[in-house]
């Protein structure tokens, strides 16, 4: 199997897609001539032409709304903000227009639309494009959220967003771009809505996402040299969530640390969290601990951001607690 | 309106009692202040007290059975009144019993079926547990496991935050049986059946007195007692041993006959023969004596094993041999653990007494001090008499005063009379 990017990985998909769907194309900041601020749409203006790979001008609002148009007008948009802290300017058309569209007209119009770009902190990017949006947009009815982690699901889950009839909202991570791995030639399709359990543990399950899954790793293999055996988790979908993937992990490890990028009020662990208490209550063997970023806006100061972020550690110390290994 | 009785917490620490017999019964007169019934708490059989006047309308909770405070037991009232217990699950004695109704069976001695109160009927579990400080900790897991698999929730020493009861602790719990009072009594002579020890669980006051004592001096509460013993004769007969042994060699020291003494002393009273085990006492059978041996840089205990059994030569010669080789560090693993008890001996660097500290999970260690003329009356006369301070350390939890004074008492007639060691 090649070995590829996530980036690449990415480029590989919208490359499939446009050249399977004539009615698939790309929109957004310095997609086309520039070949995207992080080279995910590297080759596809030579190889598609500039109707198919739309540079737009610095105006989210504007060009989420022409893709919400052009999805009711029967094409498949794919509409990539360069950061989804930019997209805060879409948030309208997004949430208003895109995810409400079918319910409001009664099911006659769709909107088969994908809104992509890098989520959550990179490196010292400061407070304002240092943010994890995923707990906003999973909060939406309306809206399909998929969050990757490795190259194949990036791969397999832009294909199943840009063939889903429905907005779907990928979030890739700027961190992400560059990591290395496995991807099936052609047609690899992930599902969204399945999880996948990326590393078999049978004490603790850590419950991640996206970036978090390589903390999840890091994290299991510091705890697998203290005898702990770690499930690790991975959501890949964030709505729909694959409820049943954590409750069968959580079942036959009795403990839970669930990870994300996002502030710990109201966020995805959240959701998560409420899902096993209800329906794995008898399975519990302690609360499930949750790892999130510190509560406070992304410091720009390197150590401050190292600080703030969820990191190996505290996932160890998180899977300590419920094991009750900390002596306390 | 009927009056409900509640469990009353007739202690200051009482959490739950154990309702042991019922006075008055199902329509019977009561006036305010009649004894209703008995009730044992965690530190003795007391009475619970009517507060109404009127007629025992119902009884809530069956003899045996251990019920939080604050739970109701009965109702009093006018004959014929309803009550709100009526036909409905009675209030959440949940079930479940507490150690001093259930001691568990052990294979060494199967739990008599004969036990004086027949196991009432289990209660309907109450669909909500009662939000009292009662409640007994535990995981949603914990609980569950538990249920399935009968044990008593009460029984087990949580090892959570605040004494929660999770997985761990449940699994390979003891199950709660019914036969009530069969708690051992750890005063008896050690059986000698084979077995090598048995489990028993906590009562109601032993697990009281591990609480408070372990928290007013930490992990392991330490009390001690001194007695002075008269050697004498222990060293008359220590010197007629080793003439009649001369040339052979092997001779017996003050600290073999000390060692025996101990270990017969233990087969006496197994209540000092023990192992406290945070949700148990394990009160052994047999009887292993750890020796406290000074090495360099620290010390270390060898066992001797079965030392009740061995006799004085046997004794010595083992203990020398386990000495030499743990003052040169040849000790297997084996040889310095699964000690029942311990004895420490300081005499030959002349300290009069002292106090060992315990080697857990022994309830108990021995210190000696040197033997020393003394002058000591003896009736009207002074005399100069070879005399040994023994101090005893003992853990609370397991061994209260009495416990270790009568054993002591035993073991200072042992060496002050070595001729009683051949009984």
């Amino acid at each position: 199997m090649p070995t590829l990017t996530y980036r690449d990985a990415l480029n590989q998909a919208l490359r499939e897609e446009m050249q399977r769907d004539p009615n698939v194309f790309l929109m957004g900041e310095e997609v086309g001539v520039y070949q995207g601020a992080y080279k995910v749409s590297r080759g596809l203006l030579e190889e598609f032409g500039p109707k198919r790979v739309v540079d737009t001008p610095i105006a989210e609002l504007g060009f989420a709304g022409i893709g919400v148009g052009a999805a009711m007008g029967g094409l498949r948009p794919v509409v990539e903000f360069m950061t989804w802290n930019f997209a805060l300017l879409a948030l309208d058309q997004i949430v208003n227009s895109a995810a409400k569209m079918l319910y409001m007209s009664g099911g006659q119009i769709r909107i088969p639309i994908v809104f992509r770009g890098p989520n959550g902190a990179a490196l010292q990017l400061a407070s304002q494009h240092s943010q994890a949006w995923e707990s906003w947009l999973a909060h939406i009815p309306g809206l399909k959220v998929v969050a990757p982690a490795t190259p194949a699901d990036a791969k397999g889950l832009l294909k199943s967003a840009i063939r889903d009839n429905n907005p779907v909202i990928v979030l890739e991570g700027e961190m992400l771009y560059n990591l290395k791995g496995d991807v099936p030639d052609g047609e690899h399709v992930v599902p969204i809505g399945k999880a996948e359990v990326k590393r078999a543990g049978s004490d603790v399950t850590l419950v991640c996402h996206s970036k978090t899954l390589t903390v999840a790793q890091k994290a299991a293999d510091q705890l697998a040299e203290q005898n702990v055996s770690a499930e690790v988790l991975d959501l890949r979908s964030l709505r729909p969530l694959d409820e049943a993937a954590i409750l069968e992990s959580v079942k036959k490890t009795n403990r839970a640390v669930v990870i994300e990028e996002g502030w710990p009020h109201i966020g995805i662990g959240a959701q998560v969290v409420d899902l096993i208490q209800r329906d794995a209550f008898d399975d519990l063997d302690a609360p499930v601990q949750r790892v999130t970023q510190a509560d406070v806006p992304m410091p720009y100061n390197k150590h401050l951001e190292r600080a703030a972020k969820a990191s190996p550690e505290k996932v160890v110390a998180a899977a300590r607690k419920v094991l009750y290994l900390n002596g306390d | 309106m009927a009056t409900k009785v509640h469990m009353e917490a007739l202690s200051p620490t009482m959490e739950e009692g154990r309702l042991v017999k019922w006075n008055k019964h199902e329509g019977d007169p009561v006036k305010s202040g009649d004894t209703l019934a008995e009730v044992e708490t965690d530190k003795a059989v007391m009475e619970l007290v009517a507060r109404a006047d009127g007629q025992l309308l119902k009884v809530m909770v069956p003899e045996g059975t251990t019920v939080p405070v604050g739970n109701i037991v009965a109702w009093i009232g006018k004959p014929g009144e309803k009550v709100d217990g009526d036909g409905a699950a009675a209030p959440a004695p949940k079930g479940e019993r507490s150690a001093v109704s259930g001691a568990r069976e052990t294979p060494a001695k199967p739990t008599p079926s004969a036990a004086p109160n027949p196991a009432p009927a289990p209660q309907p579990v109450a669909a909500v547990a009662p939000a009292d400080a009662t409640r007994v900790k535990a995981s949603p897991l914990a609980r569950r496991i538990a249920k399935d698999a009968g044990v008593d929730l009460k029984l087990v020493q949580g090892s959570g935050p605040g004494g929660r009861v999770i997985k761990r602790d449940v699994e390979g719990a003891p199950a709660a049986t019914v036969a009530a009072q069969a708690v051992p009594r750890t005063a008896d002579r050690a059986p000698r059946t084979g077995v090598p020890y048995e489990d028993v669980p906590l009562t109601q006051i032993r697990k009281t007195i591990a609480k408070r004592l372990a928290a007013s001096i930490g992990p392991i509460p330490h009390f001690f007692l001194t007695t002075e013993v008269d050697m004498e004769r222990a060293a008359e007969a220590r010197e007629a041993l080793n003439k009649q042994l001369g040339e052979e060699g092997g001779k017996i020291s003050f600290n073999d006959i000390i060692i025996k003494a101990v270990a017969l002393a233990l087969v006496q009273h197994r209540a000092c023969n023990a192992w406290f085990q945070e949700d148990h006492i394990r009160y052994w059978n047999e009887v292993h004596i750890g020796m406290a041996v000074a090495i360099e840089d620290g010390l270390i205990t060898p066992v001797i094993r079965n030392a009740d059994m061995k006799s004085l030569r046997e004794i010595g010669a083992e203990s020398r041999e386990l000495a030499g080789r743990a003052r040169n560090r040849r000790l297997k693993p084996e040889e310095y653990t699964g000690a029942t008890f311990s004895v420490s001996n300081l005499g030959m660097f002349d300290i009069d007494q002292f106090t060992a500290v315990i080697n857990p999970p022994e309830a108990g260690i021995v210190a000696i001090g040197s033997i020393v003329a003394k002058a000591v009356p003896d009736g009207d006369r002074v005399v100069v008499r070879r005399r040994l301070r023994l101090t005893m350390s003992c853990d609370h939890r397991v061994i209260d005063g009495a416990t270790g004074a009568v054993f002591l008492k035993t073991l200072k007639q042992m060496l002050e009379n070595p001729l009683a060691m051949l009984l």
